[in-house]
């Protein structure tokens, strides 16, 4: 069987690679692509690690045939910092010390930033539910939570400034 | 998975022929597919994707109703204004599917299709008296949304025939829905029981038409006419909600599993549909 040619925008960038049949975006992203960011936890869509953007929309990577790319726009963690700079929600995560194994951490970043894209200043129940298909095993996710609802809180005041 | 291709036609009649092959299987939003073909439970030849055909994107009014394409997402479902309020129980279906993550890509068509009896997105479909546009090689057919589903994983369609959209009944004034599930947790679970309810009302307030169906109670969603016929005429009163919640009961034949017992799924079953039959009233306007 034939590899399938998939060329396709990552973080802004005009990628292509050579998809092998059955392998999925998650795959392509850490295998062709050396993106390593998006982590694979289940592999079921349970867990979130995997979590990217695909034309804007909130995805779990690991179910999404490479092939399905074609002409979208993927992000991943690693378009998220701008120049060196980490994004705020970054920033947040070690304040609040929002991580530990940091093995979700790339997932939660994604997802979080998605719901900051819609929703600027969401409630914390409104932040939990969003973020309900993200989990981790160490953290607890108080932590996250606060870092979430304090990036935001923050991102709207820089907004105002 | 070494011999697995790709395709990802444009027209309709593309994707039938494409699906007509030995071993094709179509792929909406993968959130079914992909775990079972990681899993290795299921090993399809050739994965036809109906994301690029006209049509199985996107939501449009035609003749006075809704149009949904069958691979349209949750999510995109959720943010459409003018469907939430027509059919927000439709809606509301759609939208209790997984995570933010899963609704960025899960579909009606993926969920009445995998035929799984406790489908979120089905009984407030049946319950709206919806219609599937299926395509097929030998053309198209219209077929009601009860009439997918023949037991767990098991459908009606025919090699190579997909559904390409479902249609909605034109939506009078004074008309509304509801879906209920329970699940043991807040999120991310399979439903205990399912219940979708479709009301209009006549210009006194009365209830002119009731649709009732029930999921996860049986081997698939199940409309159950009476439990409609027992609101027709009244206001939901408490004669009519508790004559429907037992004709709902009647109708269950559900399993037991670690989710709860065949007696909990049945008690519940009422339980939702007669909260979700006053949701509905009230959505339409109706006064108790
Ligand atoms: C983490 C997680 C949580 C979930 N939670 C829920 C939940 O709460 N409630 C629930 O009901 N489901 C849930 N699901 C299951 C799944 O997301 C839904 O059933 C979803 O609606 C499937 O849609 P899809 O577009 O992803 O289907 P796909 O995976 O693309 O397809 C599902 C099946 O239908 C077939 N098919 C797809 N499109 C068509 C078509 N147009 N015509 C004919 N056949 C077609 C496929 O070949 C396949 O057999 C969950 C799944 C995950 C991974
Ligand atoms: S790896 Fe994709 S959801 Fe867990
Ligand atoms: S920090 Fe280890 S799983 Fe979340």
């Amino acid at each position: 069987m034939s590899k399938a040619h998939v060329t396709t925008t990552v973080n802004g960038d005009p990628v292509e690679f050579l998809a092998t049949p059955g392998m999925t975006l998650l795959d392509a992203l850490r295998d062709e692509l050396n993106l390593t960011g998006a982590k694979e936890g289940c592999g079921s869509g349970d867990c979130g690690a995997c979590s990217v953007t695909v034309d804007g929309r909130l995805v779990c990577s690991c179910l999404v045939l490479a092939p399905e790319v074609e002409g979208r726009r993927v992000t991943t963690i690693e378009g998220m910092a701008q120049g060196g700079q980490l994004h705020m929600l970054q920033q947040k995560f070690l304040e609040h010390a929002a991580l530990q194994c940091g093995f979700c951490t790339p997932g939660f970043l994604v997802a979080a930033k998605a719901l900051l894209d819609v929703n600027p200043d969401p409630t914390e129940t409104e932040t939990r539910y969003w973020l309900a298909g993200n989990l981790c095993r160490c953290t607890g996710y108080d932590k996250i939570i606060r870092a979430v609802m304090d990036a935001a809180a923050e991102l709207r005041q820089e907004k105002i400034a | 998975m070494s011999q697995l291709a790709y395709v990802a036609p444009s027209s309709p009649e593309e994707a039938a022929t494409a699906l007509a092959a030995t071993g094709a299987r179509p792929l909406s939003g993968g959130t079914d597919l992909l775990v079972q073909l990681r899993a290795g439970r299921v090993k399809p030849d050739v994965i036809v994707d109906l994301k690029r055909v006209a049509g199985a994107i996107g939501i449009r009014e035609e003749a006075g109703g809704y149009v949904i394409g069958g691979a349209t997402s949750g999510a995109v479902l959720g943010e459409h204004v003018g469907l939430v309020r027509a059919w927000p129980g439709v809606v509301e279906g759609a939208n209790l599917i997984g995570s933010t993550q899963v609704q960025g890509r899960a579909s009606l068509a993926g969920n009445l299709c995998n035929a799984s009896p406790a489908a979120d997105g089905v009984p407030a479909l049946i319950a709206a008296r919806a219609t599937c546009v299926i395509v097929g090689p030998n053309g198209r057919r219209e077929a009601p949304v009860e009439a997918i589903a023949t037991g767990p994983g098991q459908t009606s369609l025919s090699p190579g025939e997909f559904i390409l959209e479902f249609r909605l009944p034109p939506r009078p004034a004074r008309a509304s829905d509801a879906y209920l599930r329970l699940i043991p947790r807040t999120e991310m679970d399979i439903a205990v029981a399912g219940v979708g309810v479709n009301l209009v009302l006549d210009a006194q307030g009365r209830v002119a038409q009731a649709h009732v169906a029930l999921g996860a109670v049986a081997p698939t969603a199940l409309l159950v006419a009476e439990a409609g016929a027992a609101l027709v005429g009244g206001r939901l009163d408490e004669a009519s909600l508790a004559a429907m919640e037992a004709a709902a009961r009647a109708a269950c034949r559900p399993i037991s599993d670690k989710r709860g017992t065949a007696n909990y799924r049945t008690r519940i079953a009422g339980v939702l549909a007669r909260r979700a039959a006053l949701i509905a009233f009230a959505r339409a306007g109706g006064q108790l």
